[in-house]
Protein backbone atom coordinates (compact mmCIF):
# COMPACT_ATOMS: atom_id res chain seq x y z
CA UNK A 1 0.00 0.00 0.00
CA UNK A 2 1.42 3.35 -0.96
CA UNK A 3 1.49 6.35 1.34
CA UNK A 4 -1.15 7.94 -0.83
CA UNK A 5 -3.60 5.10 -0.17
CA UNK A 6 -2.77 5.04 3.52
CA UNK A 7 -3.63 8.70 3.72
CA UNK A 8 -6.82 8.34 1.72
CA UNK A 9 -7.98 5.58 4.06
CA UNK A 10 -7.02 7.54 7.13
CA UNK A 11 -8.70 10.72 6.00
CA UNK A 12 -11.92 9.03 4.90
CA UNK A 13 -12.10 7.12 8.17
CA UNK A 14 -11.82 10.33 10.17
CA UNK A 15 -14.35 12.08 7.92
CA UNK A 16 -16.88 9.29 8.33
CA UNK A 17 -16.44 9.25 12.10
CA UNK A 18 -16.85 13.00 12.17
CA UNK A 19 -20.00 12.89 10.04
CA UNK A 20 -21.51 10.12 12.12
CA UNK A 21 -21.13 12.11 15.29
CA UNK A 22 -21.97 15.58 14.09
CA UNK A 23 -25.01 14.63 12.00
CA UNK A 24 -25.96 11.62 14.09
CA UNK A 25 -26.18 9.45 10.98
CA UNK A 26 -26.67 6.21 12.87
CA UNK A 27 -29.42 7.54 15.14
CA UNK A 28 -27.34 6.88 18.22
CA UNK A 29 -29.19 9.72 19.94
CA UNK A 30 -25.92 11.17 21.23
CA UNK A 31 -26.16 14.10 23.61
CA UNK A 32 -26.42 17.48 21.90
CA UNK A 33 -23.04 18.58 23.36
CA UNK A 34 -21.18 15.85 21.45
CA UNK A 35 -22.55 17.17 18.20
CA UNK A 36 -21.72 20.73 19.09
CA UNK A 37 -18.14 19.84 19.91
CA UNK A 38 -17.63 17.56 16.91
CA UNK A 39 -19.09 19.87 14.29
CA UNK A 40 -16.34 22.54 14.19
CA UNK A 41 -13.57 20.09 15.11
CA UNK A 42 -11.97 19.81 11.62
CA UNK A 43 -11.58 23.56 11.49
CA UNK A 44 -9.95 23.65 14.92
CA UNK A 45 -7.57 20.88 13.98
CA UNK A 46 -6.68 22.52 10.71
CA UNK A 47 -6.01 25.86 12.32
CA UNK A 48 -3.91 24.38 15.11
CA UNK A 49 -1.90 22.29 12.68
CA UNK A 50 -1.33 25.43 10.62
CA UNK A 51 -0.18 27.38 13.65
CA UNK A 52 2.07 24.58 14.75
CA UNK A 53 3.67 24.31 11.29
CA UNK A 54 4.18 28.05 11.09
CA UNK A 55 5.75 28.15 14.51
CA UNK A 56 8.08 25.23 13.82
CA UNK A 57 9.19 26.47 10.45
CA UNK A 58 9.57 30.01 11.76
CA UNK A 59 11.67 28.81 14.64
CA UNK A 60 13.87 26.71 12.40
CA UNK A 61 14.42 29.49 9.90
CA UNK A 62 15.38 31.80 12.74
CA UNK A 63 17.83 29.31 14.24
CA UNK A 64 19.20 27.93 10.97
CA UNK A 65 22.99 27.96 11.18
CA UNK A 66 24.68 30.39 8.83
CA UNK A 67 28.01 28.75 8.20
CA UNK A 68 30.12 31.88 7.76
CA UNK A 69 33.15 30.11 9.17
CA UNK A 70 32.83 27.22 6.77
CA UNK A 71 32.54 29.59 3.82
CA UNK A 72 35.65 31.47 4.90
CA UNK A 73 37.63 28.29 5.44
CA UNK A 74 36.64 27.07 2.00
CA UNK A 75 37.78 30.30 0.39
CA UNK A 76 41.21 29.97 2.00
CA UNK A 77 41.50 26.36 0.96
CA UNK A 78 40.53 27.20 -2.60
CA UNK A 79 43.44 29.63 -2.77
CA UNK A 80 45.82 27.07 -1.31
CA UNK A 81 44.59 24.37 -3.66
CA UNK A 82 44.93 26.53 -6.75
CA UNK A 83 48.49 27.40 -5.89
CA UNK A 84 49.45 23.81 -5.14
CA UNK A 85 47.78 22.51 -8.30
CA UNK A 86 49.56 25.07 -10.42
CA UNK A 87 52.86 23.89 -8.94
CA UNK A 88 51.94 20.31 -9.76
CA UNK A 89 51.47 21.37 -13.38
CA UNK A 90 47.72 21.69 -13.78
CA UNK A 91 46.68 24.01 -16.59
CA UNK A 92 43.28 25.53 -15.98
CA UNK B 1 54.56 -1.82 3.70
CA UNK B 2 54.45 -2.66 7.37
CA UNK B 3 56.90 0.11 8.14
CA UNK B 4 54.50 2.75 6.83
CA UNK B 5 51.64 1.72 9.04
CA UNK B 6 52.69 3.85 11.94
CA UNK B 7 52.45 7.18 10.17
CA UNK B 8 48.93 6.48 8.86
CA UNK B 9 46.57 5.28 11.54
CA UNK B 10 44.08 3.70 9.15
CA UNK B 11 46.34 2.26 6.51
CA UNK B 12 45.98 -1.32 7.74
CA UNK B 13 42.23 -0.99 7.47
CA UNK B 14 40.90 -3.37 4.82
CA UNK B 15 38.04 -1.11 3.82
CA UNK B 16 38.15 0.85 0.62
CA UNK B 17 36.10 3.92 -0.14
CA UNK B 18 35.05 4.78 -3.67
CA UNK B 19 33.99 8.39 -4.13
CA UNK B 20 31.58 8.95 -6.99
CA UNK B 21 31.84 12.41 -8.49
CA UNK B 22 29.28 13.08 -11.19
CA UNK B 23 30.20 16.19 -13.10
CA UNK B 24 28.54 18.39 -15.64
CA UNK B 25 30.35 21.63 -16.42
CA UNK B 26 32.46 21.56 -13.26
CA UNK B 27 35.74 22.58 -14.86
CA UNK B 28 36.54 25.02 -12.09
CA UNK B 29 35.31 22.93 -9.19
CA UNK B 30 36.72 19.52 -10.10
CA UNK B 31 40.41 20.21 -9.40
CA UNK B 32 39.52 21.82 -6.09
CA UNK B 33 37.28 19.03 -4.87
CA UNK B 34 39.84 16.43 -5.93
CA UNK B 35 42.60 18.31 -4.14
CA UNK B 36 40.52 18.43 -0.96
CA UNK B 37 39.62 14.75 -1.22
CA UNK B 38 43.26 13.77 -1.63
CA UNK B 39 44.16 15.98 1.31
CA UNK B 40 41.62 14.56 3.76
CA UNK B 41 41.93 10.95 2.66
CA UNK B 42 45.68 11.32 2.78
CA UNK B 43 45.64 12.71 6.30
CA UNK B 44 43.30 10.07 7.66
CA UNK B 45 45.02 7.27 5.75
CA UNK B 46 41.93 5.46 4.53
CA UNK B 47 42.13 3.52 1.29
CA UNK B 48 40.23 5.31 -1.50
CA UNK B 49 39.60 5.97 -5.15
CA UNK B 50 37.83 8.83 -6.91
CA UNK B 51 35.57 8.01 -9.83
CA UNK B 52 34.74 10.93 -12.07
CA UNK B 53 31.64 10.45 -14.16
CA UNK B 54 31.53 13.27 -16.65
CA UNK B 55 28.62 13.56 -19.04
CA UNK B 56 30.37 15.14 -22.01
CA UNK B 57 30.56 18.58 -20.42
CA UNK B 58 31.00 21.20 -23.12
CA UNK B 59 33.30 23.23 -20.83
CA UNK B 60 36.06 20.60 -20.99
CA UNK B 61 35.73 19.11 -17.52
CA UNK B 62 37.00 15.80 -18.84
CA UNK B 63 40.23 17.35 -20.09
CA UNK B 64 40.87 18.76 -16.61
CA UNK B 65 40.07 15.37 -15.12
CA UNK B 66 42.69 13.76 -17.36
CA UNK B 67 45.29 16.21 -16.12
CA UNK B 68 44.33 15.39 -12.54
CA UNK B 69 44.69 11.71 -13.28
CA UNK B 70 48.25 12.33 -14.44
CA UNK B 71 49.02 14.25 -11.27
CA UNK B 72 47.47 11.90 -8.74
CA UNK B 73 47.75 8.56 -10.49
CA UNK B 74 45.42 6.18 -12.30
CA UNK B 75 44.79 4.13 -9.19
CA UNK B 76 43.40 7.16 -7.36
CA UNK B 77 41.52 8.96 -10.11
CA UNK B 78 39.35 6.85 -12.37
CA UNK B 79 37.61 8.37 -15.36
CA UNK B 80 34.35 6.84 -16.44
CA UNK B 81 32.90 9.44 -18.81
CA UNK B 82 29.72 9.13 -20.82
CA UNK B 83 28.93 10.63 -24.19
CA UNK B 84 26.14 12.99 -23.24
CA UNK B 85 24.14 14.31 -20.32
CA UNK B 86 22.10 11.36 -19.12
CA UNK B 87 21.18 12.53 -15.65
CA UNK B 88 22.42 12.14 -12.12
CA UNK B 89 20.65 8.89 -11.22
CA UNK B 90 22.14 6.90 -14.06
CA UNK B 91 25.51 8.54 -13.42
CA UNK B 92 25.57 6.86 -10.01
CA UNK B 93 24.58 3.50 -11.47
CA UNK B 94 27.34 3.85 -14.04
CA UNK B 95 29.85 4.76 -11.32
CA UNK B 96 28.91 1.90 -9.00
CA UNK B 97 29.63 -0.60 -11.75
CA UNK B 98 33.23 0.53 -11.83
CA UNK B 99 33.75 1.00 -8.10
CA UNK B 100 36.19 -1.39 -6.45
CA UNK B 101 35.63 -0.25 -2.87
CA UNK B 102 33.30 -1.94 -0.41
CA UNK B 103 32.00 1.47 0.62
CA UNK B 104 30.78 4.26 -1.62
CA UNK B 105 30.65 7.99 -1.03
CA UNK B 106 28.23 10.02 -3.05
CA UNK B 107 28.77 13.74 -3.13
CA UNK B 108 28.40 16.74 -5.39
CA UNK B 109 31.46 18.00 -7.20
CA UNK B 110 30.50 21.64 -6.75
CA UNK B 111 32.23 22.16 -3.37
CA UNK B 112 28.97 22.45 -1.47
CA UNK B 113 29.94 19.16 0.16
CA UNK B 114 33.25 19.55 1.93
CA UNK B 115 35.57 16.51 2.08
CA UNK B 116 36.62 17.48 5.60
CA UNK B 117 33.55 15.61 6.83
CA UNK B 118 34.65 12.34 5.27
CA UNK B 119 36.52 11.02 8.32
CA UNK B 120 33.44 11.79 10.42
CA UNK B 121 31.23 9.82 8.05
CA UNK B 122 33.59 6.86 8.25
CA UNK B 123 33.84 6.94 12.03
CA UNK B 124 30.08 7.24 12.33
CA UNK B 125 29.63 4.26 10.03
CA UNK B 126 32.00 2.14 12.07
CA UNK B 127 30.44 3.24 15.33
CA UNK B 128 27.09 1.62 14.58
CA UNK B 129 28.00 -0.52 11.56
CA UNK B 130 25.39 1.57 9.72
CA UNK B 131 24.22 0.60 6.25
CA UNK B 132 24.34 4.22 5.27
CA UNK B 133 25.41 7.49 6.79
CA UNK B 134 23.71 10.65 5.63
CA UNK B 135 24.97 14.21 5.99
CA UNK B 136 22.41 16.53 7.51
CA UNK B 137 22.21 20.29 7.35
CA UNK B 138 19.43 20.43 9.88
CA UNK B 139 21.03 19.04 13.01
CA UNK B 140 23.80 19.76 15.47
CA UNK B 141 26.44 22.00 13.94
CA UNK B 142 25.01 21.52 10.51
CA UNK B 143 23.87 24.50 8.47
CA UNK B 144 24.03 26.31 5.18
CA UNK B 145 25.82 29.27 3.71
CA UNK B 146 24.57 31.37 0.85
CA UNK B 147 20.85 30.83 1.14
CA UNK B 148 18.51 33.77 1.41
CA UNK B 149 15.45 33.77 3.64
CA UNK B 150 13.19 32.65 0.82
CA UNK B 151 15.32 29.63 0.06
CA UNK B 152 15.57 28.67 3.72
CA UNK B 153 11.83 28.94 4.07
CA UNK B 154 11.12 26.80 1.04
CA UNK B 155 13.66 24.16 2.00
CA UNK B 156 12.58 23.96 5.60
CA UNK B 157 8.90 23.88 4.86
CA UNK B 158 9.63 21.20 2.32
CA UNK B 159 11.58 19.13 4.77
CA UNK B 160 8.95 19.61 7.42
CA UNK B 161 6.06 18.57 5.21
CA UNK B 162 7.89 15.59 3.83
CA UNK B 163 8.85 14.36 7.19
CA UNK B 164 5.48 14.67 8.80
CA UNK B 165 3.56 13.24 5.87
CA UNK B 166 5.81 10.57 4.49
CA UNK B 167 7.30 9.35 7.73
CA UNK B 168 4.61 9.10 10.38
CA UNK B 169 5.19 5.37 10.56
CA UNK B 170 8.91 5.85 10.97
CA UNK B 171 8.29 8.40 13.68
CA UNK B 172 6.01 5.99 15.50
CA UNK B 173 8.31 3.03 15.10
CA UNK B 174 11.05 4.91 16.86
CA UNK B 175 9.20 4.07 20.03
CA UNK B 176 8.20 7.39 21.48
CA UNK B 177 4.83 8.95 21.12
CA UNK B 178 3.94 10.38 17.77
CA UNK B 179 3.20 13.93 18.75
CA UNK B 180 6.35 14.61 20.73
CA UNK B 181 8.37 13.06 17.96
CA UNK B 182 6.71 15.25 15.38
CA UNK B 183 7.30 18.19 17.64
CA UNK B 184 10.97 17.47 18.00
CA UNK B 185 12.03 15.54 14.95
CA UNK B 186 10.68 16.81 11.65
CA UNK B 187 13.30 18.32 9.47
CA UNK B 188 16.04 16.68 11.47
CA UNK B 189 16.76 14.24 8.72
CA UNK B 190 18.13 15.79 5.59
CA UNK B 191 16.12 14.11 2.90
CA UNK B 192 17.20 16.08 -0.11
CA UNK B 193 20.87 16.30 0.70
CA UNK B 194 23.17 14.06 -1.21
CA UNK B 195 26.36 13.76 0.79
CA UNK B 196 26.17 10.16 1.88
CA UNK B 197 28.23 7.06 2.58
CA UNK B 198 26.81 3.66 1.66
CA UNK B 199 27.87 0.08 1.97
CA UNK B 200 28.30 -0.88 -1.65
CA UNK B 201 25.78 -3.73 -1.51
CA UNK B 202 23.20 -1.48 0.09
CA UNK B 203 23.61 1.20 -2.52
CA UNK B 204 23.29 -1.35 -5.30
CA UNK B 205 20.06 -2.71 -3.94
CA UNK B 206 18.66 0.78 -3.40
CA UNK B 207 19.58 2.07 -6.83
CA UNK B 208 17.91 -0.95 -8.37
CA UNK B 209 14.63 -0.04 -6.72
CA UNK B 210 14.60 3.68 -7.27
CA UNK B 211 12.51 4.98 -10.12
CA UNK B 212 12.68 8.75 -9.84
CA UNK B 213 15.11 11.10 -11.50
CA UNK B 214 17.23 14.07 -10.51
CA UNK B 215 16.22 16.00 -7.46
CA UNK B 216 13.72 13.45 -6.15
CA UNK B 217 16.22 10.62 -6.49
CA UNK B 218 18.04 11.48 -3.24
CA UNK B 219 14.82 11.48 -1.28
CA UNK B 220 13.63 8.26 -2.75
CA UNK B 221 16.90 6.60 -1.82
CA UNK B 222 16.50 7.45 1.82
CA UNK B 223 12.78 6.68 1.94
CA UNK B 224 13.40 3.26 0.44
CA UNK B 225 16.30 2.69 2.79
CA UNK B 226 13.94 3.24 5.72
CA UNK B 227 11.40 0.94 4.13
CA UNK B 228 13.93 -1.83 3.73
CA UNK B 229 14.99 -1.38 7.35
CA UNK B 230 18.52 -0.37 6.55
CA UNK B 231 20.19 1.37 9.45
CA UNK B 232 20.97 5.05 8.99
CA UNK B 233 23.48 7.21 10.81
CA UNK B 234 23.60 10.98 10.55
CA UNK B 235 26.49 13.44 10.52
CA UNK B 236 25.89 17.21 10.74
CA UNK B 237 27.45 18.99 7.77
CA UNK B 238 27.80 22.58 6.72
CA UNK B 239 26.65 23.21 3.22
CA UNK B 240 28.29 26.08 1.36
CA UNK B 241 26.37 26.83 -1.79
CA UNK B 242 28.42 26.58 -4.94
CA UNK B 243 30.95 29.30 -5.65
CA UNK B 244 31.72 28.45 -9.29
CA UNK B 245 29.39 27.45 -12.09
CA UNK B 246 25.67 27.12 -11.84
CA UNK B 247 23.20 24.64 -10.47
CA UNK B 248 21.83 22.16 -12.99
CA UNK B 249 19.07 20.84 -10.83
CA UNK B 250 17.84 24.09 -9.30
CA UNK B 251 14.99 24.99 -11.61
CA UNK B 252 11.80 26.01 -9.93
CA UNK B 253 12.13 24.73 -6.40
CA UNK B 254 8.46 24.91 -5.65
CA UNK B 255 7.64 22.76 -8.65
CA UNK B 256 10.32 20.24 -7.67
CA UNK B 257 8.92 20.26 -4.16
CA UNK B 258 5.39 19.36 -5.20
CA UNK B 259 6.65 16.84 -7.70
CA UNK B 260 8.90 15.17 -5.13
CA UNK B 261 6.20 14.93 -2.55
CA UNK B 262 3.66 13.50 -4.97
CA UNK B 263 6.13 11.02 -6.42
CA UNK B 264 7.06 9.66 -3.02
CA UNK B 265 3.44 9.66 -2.01
CA UNK B 266 2.32 7.60 -4.94
CA UNK B 267 5.25 5.23 -5.22
CA UNK B 268 6.25 4.28 -1.70
N1 LIG C 1 27.36 13.20 -14.75
C1 LIG C 1 26.38 14.08 -14.48
N2 LIG C 1 26.51 14.91 -13.43
C2 LIG C 1 25.52 15.80 -13.17
C3 LIG C 1 24.36 15.89 -13.98
N3 LIG C 1 23.57 16.87 -13.46
C4 LIG C 1 24.20 17.36 -12.39
N4 LIG C 1 25.39 16.73 -12.20
C5 LIG C 1 26.37 16.93 -11.11
O1 LIG C 1 25.70 16.63 -9.90
C6 LIG C 1 26.12 17.48 -8.86
C7 LIG C 1 24.94 18.26 -8.26
O2 LIG C 1 24.40 19.12 -9.21
P1 LIG C 1 24.03 20.64 -8.92
O3 LIG C 1 23.80 21.29 -10.21
O4 LIG C 1 25.02 21.27 -8.01
O5 LIG C 1 22.65 20.45 -8.16
P2 LIG C 1 22.11 21.24 -6.87
O6 LIG C 1 23.20 21.24 -5.86
O7 LIG C 1 20.90 20.47 -6.43
O8 LIG C 1 21.78 22.59 -7.35
C8 LIG C 1 27.19 18.36 -9.45
O9 LIG C 1 28.43 17.79 -9.17
C9 LIG C 1 26.87 18.33 -10.95
O10 LIG C 1 28.01 18.56 -11.73
C10 LIG C 1 24.26 15.00 -15.11
O11 LIG C 1 23.29 14.99 -15.86
N5 LIG C 1 25.29 14.12 -15.31
MG1 LIG D 1 25.00 21.95 -5.88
Amino acid sequence: MTKLLEWLFGVSFVLVAWAVVSFDLLDLSLPQTYREVAWPMPLYLLVSFGCYSLATVGYRVATFNDCEEAAKELQEQIKEAKEDLRKKGLKM
Amino acid sequence: MASRKTSHPNRDNEDKYSVLLPTYNERENLPLIVWLLVKYFGESGYNYEIIVIDDGSPDGTLEIAEQLQKIYGEDKILLRPREKKLGLGTAYIHGIKHATGNFIFIMDADLSHHPKFIPEFIEKQKEGNYDLVSGTRYQGNGGVYGWDLRRKLIRLRFNFLLFSTVFPSLVRSRGANFLTQVLLRPGASDLTGSFRLYKKKVLESLVERCVSKGYVFQMEMIVRARQLNYTIGEVPISFVDRVYGESKLGGNEIVSFVKGLLTLFATT
